[in-house]
């Protein structure tokens, strides 16, 4: 019990970088001071006049002065060019960002940022009702359902890490949710039906299917990602729906939580004949409680919308390897959205630093680094608030034509798959290979499994493998399952060795459910979510450790701890997994036959059970029977 | 039921069984040879239909355009093979990475338990290629296969082109909602199964394969191709695999709608489809094909590189070109818009493929006989088993003759009666393990002294084993009970027959036309022998229709129906070689065949072999 109570300690303590928000965050480990706070509305000046776009010859200036910060370009006047702004109602405040970042394989990945900021109370008591930029329906969820942080992810597909890297932000396949209440309320499950059961309203998502049999309560993989040091996972919620299907239907509500909607500034770009013509989409919304500032005197919340898209090069229809906008999203951009204080494209061109690989036009004279996951990244930013961006032609069409084509696989450090073995309806094996690419370092990792009832572990199989050899995990917590009640839930916390491949296998059997319990498609298969892996990743260039430096928004949504390792999430691939199904075609003929059955054996047995048998008298012949009836008749005995 | 509680007339319909028996016995069996022949007559049979509404109809586009451009790229395939002299792994790799798929390797070895001289081969060494095309947004929860072997000499290199062009027409496409797997195996049905294996992360074989690095979830169906000419007259399609099993009907369905969409002549069992089912000639066409289907499946080893797929619950069928000299030709163009159409069908699948007959038979492509319609001829023979044992149980409970003592001394029998049944039971039973065990072991020092090839040694190991098993066992029970009674060989015979019933009704459920043939042979020979019969025609006739003689008569007969006969000579050659690859499918694929003849029913013919030796 003792060893339990140490190890989870440990991994409390690993996991605390994930969880807090560090309020006191000393300013002096920072390599320079050339960034401000990021005081949301307070006007901010040019961090440096290099900055400005003015400075044509200033690249990379601009870009050196903050380490980790963009090139700072907001214009003094920027408040000018807000309508709206003269209401004194100063607590709020939207960015928007376009990431786009080629790919190796010729794809190209699009990532979209939005977020709203609120210095407001949701909680105490105060009764919120004039919103401006944050959307009230997301607002009443919050103050109704008293959310401490909320997470929702749509995805429709599989990120395919050894192709594309790593994301921005992770999301399983389908639809995921976690949140954390506040710790005043007493019924955390009747409250997350009923959240469930509106934002199911809300999203325009089957959300309503998460019950408690999908539903746990992880120890340690799942922390808060907001100003918060509660980990007492009795308030945290998390589901899945691999089998959720993303479509228009969902975008549309997700689009209308945005200021400007998608009347104006990137959403525009947001289109859904395009943005379901792809590899992999995924949106998300995170709600969450942020510090205003680096002492973190004052709190806001965070509303993030994020979407990220991944188109393919092969379905895109011509051969060229060549992207625009236009061709994205067939759309071109002609404003930022009038309500955000921030609206920005970014292009990744840290592999193409002479422009060998691919040429962009128009070029842009702004650059930005940021450390993004363990690597520092250069970006060509365009700042869409300046109308020089949009150049003569009052549109902005980037355009990326690529020079070389080599699509080769990456080795991403940390990778994960997940498949089922063996064959038969009755046993089967569930393998989570984690690969640990890094040459020399070895790293933990936080895995999490979800696994529905009707798949019975068998725990004592659970077996850790890397190099052949056993690999003890040091921190398990382990949930058995109760039949239609709730899933089995599986924390491990495992070291990867450097350079090889850690294997998980744990066996299971295939429930028989009853028969109404079956979907309406049953030889379909059922599903089992993806599994989780957390981890702190060893990192190249140092991290960016302090969270309130004005960063670009992709980068920033993760808390950072350490200088030497960068958090990483990523999911395996759901499964799909075949039950013991009954014919049911046959339930006709099966009746008829049973009670067929039922009826005759039954039937005879009872008879063979229940008569007495007896000899039978001979029966007398046909005359003395007649003469019985006359000598009855003359009153004699009979013979 | 009242019929049965009633003791008289429960005597008198057991009376009137017994008396009737035999003539009863030959009833049956005539009818079920009657009613398996009248299975291939058309107006017996149904039309095949489509089941799955997903794949419904075959209202697809087909667009394949580049059929040149695979042969082209079929030929260059053949060139690199040629240079390696085996399997171009760096070259398909390239080409798959440059259709922008996924691909990985697979490298597998595996010593053969002797060496197959069929396919020339001992230690096989081999390497798998394939490459996954991702579906858009799919969650990589299903994936749809399509193989082609790597096939030595000059063969499938017009697949491997095709699969190639397939890949690259299939990879510009958005509406994929499953992963495709495109598969290039070495060594045909040894490959797929070191990539089945490691798919499925299972070792039933003993093969050394290493890990897969790539998977696309449950794989919901699969097709082999195999093509050698750059033009096909026809396509023919091959469903038996492994241990009997069939794909779902609805794969033949589909099959068989997008060749008449597309207008490719098809065949099954390289028969053509005939409408003349009226006349002699178109009767016997249908039962020929239906005859080929039951042959194949009865052998239990898969007749295509699908047939491996059947085991891990995936519908898989083999289609395989053929160039006779007919005039209508089809290019290869045609053959990928078929494929694509059956593709884009498939991948419309909700659900695996579950709602059509996973038993059935089919006389030609149009038509099938399902499982209701063909067990009765197997329940009919089967049936004689059962009133033989009646007529021997009412022989046994009933003092038959009145020169019977007393209860004390039917007890006495009894007694040892037990152990004469199981004495017999048990030395069979160890000459079948000694059939299955000692061919494999013992031909190292077969060959040590006797100028034999491997191959050779273990098949005339099986050989002599099987005969001498015919020596051994009738003369123990002697030694056991002392005396040779009437009781006790009724008792042995009650049994055996019951084991029979026992066993060829599993078999049959499991795979119908083995049941069946090992039916028409043993039924007769289980009903008629007693050690009251003449010795010697006795025992020609049981060895006759003795499992090993079964199998040589279906080998001539095999012949006979793919309308290639052939010599005694050939035939006994074929006939060794047909032990052997027996045995190999044993150990290499898992097949039951040969472990369930050894085991199972050439003990169960030594009992009756026993019974008519009796005295």
């Amino acid at each position: 019990m003792a060893a339990r109570r140490c190890s989870a300690s440990v991994v409390l303590l690993f996991l605390c970088g994930l969880s807090v928000f560090v309020a006191a965050n000393e300013q002096n480990t920072t390599p320079t001071g050339g960034y401000r706070a990021a005081e949301a509305d307070s006007p901010r000046t040019p961090a440096e006049a290099a900055g400005h776009p003015a400075a044509e010859d200033g690249r990379w200036e601009a870009t050196e002065v903050g380490d980790a910060a963009p090139a700072d370009a907001e214009p003094d006047e920027r408040d000018a060019s807000r309508p709206g702004t003269t209401v004194p109602q100063p607590k709020d405040d939207f960015q928007e960002e376009l990431v786009i970042r080629p790919l190796h394989s010729g794809d190209i990945y699009a990532s979209f940022q939005f977020r709203t900021l609120w210095e407001t109370d949701f909680m105490k008591g105060n009764k919120v009702s004039h919103y401006r930029l944050f959307p009230k329906s997301v607002g009443q969820v919050i103050s109704k359902f008293s959310v401490r942080e909320l997470h929702i992810s749509f995805t429709q597909g599989y990120w395919r890490t050894m192709q594309w890297g790593q994301p921005f932000l992770p999301s399983p396949p389908g639809a995921e949710l976690w949140v954390w209440f506040q710790d005043t309320v007493t019924d955390v499950d009747g409250m997350w039906k009923e959240l469930t059961n509106v934002l199911s309203g809300i999203f325009c998502a089957s959300l309503n299917f998460i019950d408690s049999t999908n539903t746990v309560q992880p120890s340690a993989s799942f922390k808060p990602l907001g100003i918060d040091n509660v980990t007492d996972h009795r308030f945290l919620r998390y589901a899945t729906l691999p089998r959720e299907i993303v479509c228009t239907e969902n975008l549309t509500p997700w689009k209308k939580l945005l200021p400007c909607g998608s009347k104006a500034g990137l959403s525009v770009l947001l289109k859904s004949e395009k943005l379901f013509h792809s590899s992999f989409h995924s949106q998300a919304v995170h709600i969450r409680p942020v510090c205003q500032d680096s002492e973190c005197k004052t709190t806001s919340w965070e509303l993030r919308q994020t979407l990220n898209v991944v188109f393919d090069l092969h379905t895109s229809g011509q051969g060229k390897r060549e992207w625009s906008l236009f061709k994205m999203f067939s759309r071109t951009l002609t404003e930022a959205c009038p309500l955000a204080s921030s609206s920005k494209i970014y292009i990744d061109i840290t592999d193409n630093p002479e422009g060998e690989l691919f040429e962009l036009t128009p070029a842009t004279p702004l650059l930005s680094q940021a450390v993004l996951m363990g690597d520092r990244r250069t970006f060509s930013v365009y700042d869409l608030t300046q109308q020089i961006t949009f150049g003569t032609m009052r549109s902005l069409n980037l355009l990326i034509r690529w020079k070389s084509s080599e699509g080769h696989m990456l080795r991403p450090l940390l990778h994960a798959e997940r498949y089922v073995a063996g064959y038969g309806l009755q046993a089967g094996e569930i393998h989570t290979l984690m690969y640990n690419n890094h040459p020399y370092r070895s790293f933990p990792v936080l895995l999490l499994d979800s696994v529905p009832w009707y798949l019975r572990l068998y725990v004592h199989t659970l077996t850790v493998t890397s190099k052949g050899k056993d690999n003890k995990p040091s921190y398990i917590h382990y949930q058995p399952s109760k039949d239609r009640e709730r899933p089995h839930l599986l924390e491990m916390l495992i070291q990867l060795p450097p350079n090889c491949v850690t294997e998980v296998t744990v066996q299971f059997e295939r429930a028989l459910l009853k028969w109404t319990e079956y979907t309406p498609d049953p030889n379909h298969g059922f599903y089992v979510g993806s599994s989780v892996v957390s981890s702190l990743v060893p990192s190249i260039v140092a991290m960016d450790t302090n969270s309130s430096l004005e960063r670009p928004l992709f980068s920033n949504f993760f808390p950072c701890k350490e200088e030497s390792s960068y958090f990483v999430r990523i999911y395996t691939e759901p499964l799909l997994v075949n039950l013991p199904t009954p014919d049911f075609s046959m339930p006709y003929n099966v009746i008829c036959l049973t009670c067929t059955v039922v009826a005759v054996g039954y039937g005879s047995l009872y008879n063979l059970l229940t008569r007495s048998f007896q000899i039978e008298e001979p029966s007398p012949g046909l005359a003395k029977r007649l003469a019985n009836i006359i000598r009855k008749m003359r009153g004699v005995q009979p013979l | 039921m009242g019929l049965l509680s009633d003791p008289n007339r429960r005597q008198a319909l057991i009376s009137l069984l017994t008396r009737l028996n035999a003539p009863i016995c030959v009833v049956c069996y005539m009818a079920g040879v009657a009613w398996f022949m009248g299975l291939a007559f058309e107006p017996f049979t149904l039309r095949t239909y489509m089941s799955e509404n997903a794949m419904g109809s075959t209202m697809v586009e087909e667009r394949f355009p580049a059929g040149e451009r695979a042969l082209a790229t079929g030929r260059e395939f053949a060139s690199q093979k040629n240079k390696v002299d085996g399997m171009p792994v760096d070259w398909l790799v390239k080409a798959m990475q440059a259709r922008g798929l996924e691909v990985f390797t697979q490298r597998f070895t595996r010593t053969l338990p002797f060496p197959d001289e069929n396919n020339e081969r001992y230690m096989v060494k081999g390497t798998n290629v394939y490459g996954i095309l991702r579906a858009p947004r799919a969650p990589r929860t299903e994936a749809l296969v399509l193989s082609a072997p790597c096939s030595p000499g000059d063969n499938n290199n017009q697949a491997v082109g095709l699969l190639l062009g397939l890949a690259q027409y299939f990879r510009n496409q958005i509406f994929w909602a499953k992963d495709i797997i495109f598969l290039v195996n070495e060594h045909d049905l040894i490959g797929m199964q070191a990539w089945l294996e490691g798919y499925h992360h299972t070792n039933t074989t003993g093969m050394d394969w290493s890990p897969l690095q790539g998977r696309g979830g449950s794989i919901q169906a699969a097709l082999s191709l195999e093509l050698s000419s750059d033009v096909i007259t026809s396509l023919d399609l091959v469903l038996e695999g492994l241990n009997g099993q069939l794909p779902n009907l609805d794969l033949a369905n589909l099959f068989y709608a997008f060749c008449q969409k597309i207008g490719v002549l098809c065949t099954i069992q390289g028969k053509l489809p005939r409408n003349d089912w009226d006349s002699v000639s178109g009767y016997s066409h249908a039962v020929q094909t239906m005859m080929l289907m039951v042959m194949k499946q009865a052998s239990g080893r898969p007749w295509g590189d699908h047939g491996l797929f059947l085991r891990y619950h995936i519908e898989a069928a083999t289609l395989k070109g053929i160039n006779s000299f007919r005039q209508h030709k089809t290019d290869t163009t045609t053959i990928g818009r078929l494929l694509e159409g059956m593709y884009r069908k498939l991948n419309n699948l909700l659900e695996r493929l579950h709602q059509s007959y996973f038993f059935y038979l089919m006389p030609s492509l149009s038509h099938f006989v399902s499982i209701g319609y063909y067990m009765p001829a197997f329940g009919l023979l089967a049936v004689i088993l059962l009133l033989r044992a009646l007529d021997l149980w009412v022989q046994l409970v009933t003092p038959a003759a009145p020169t019977e003592d007393g209860v004390v001394d039917v007890e006495q029998q009894s007694g040892s009666g037990v152990l004469s049944v199981l004495t017999p039971l048990v030395i069979s039973h160890l000459t079948g393990t000694a059939l299955y065990m000692l061919p494999i072991r013992f031909q190292e020092m077969a060959v040590e002294h006797f100028p034999v090839s491997e191959t050779e040694a273990v098949v005339l190991t099986a050989i002599a084993v099987y005969t001498a098993g015919l020596a051994l066992p009738h003369n123990t029970h002697r030694f056991v009970s002392g005396e040779a009674t009437e009781q006790g060989w009724r008792v042995l015979k009650l049994v055996a027959v019951l084991y029979l019933a026992v066993l060829l009704g599993c078999t049959a459920l499991i795979n119908f036309s083995l049941g069946f043939i090992l039916a028409l042979t043993l039924v007769p020979v289980a009903a008629f022998i007693t050690p009251h019969v003449p010795k010697v025609l006795s025992a020609f006739v049981l060895v006759v229709l003795s499992p090993a003689c079964t199998l040589l008569f279906s080998v001539f007969f095999f012949q006979e129906l793919q309308e290639m006969p052939v010599s005694f000579q050939d035939g006994w050659l074929l006939y060794l070689s047909v032990i052997s690859q027996g045995i190999l499918d044993h150990f290499l694929y898992g097949s039951l065949v040969y472990p369930l003849i050894a085991l199972m029913v050439y003990p169960c013919w030594l009992l009756f072999w026993n019974i008519l030796f009796w005295k």
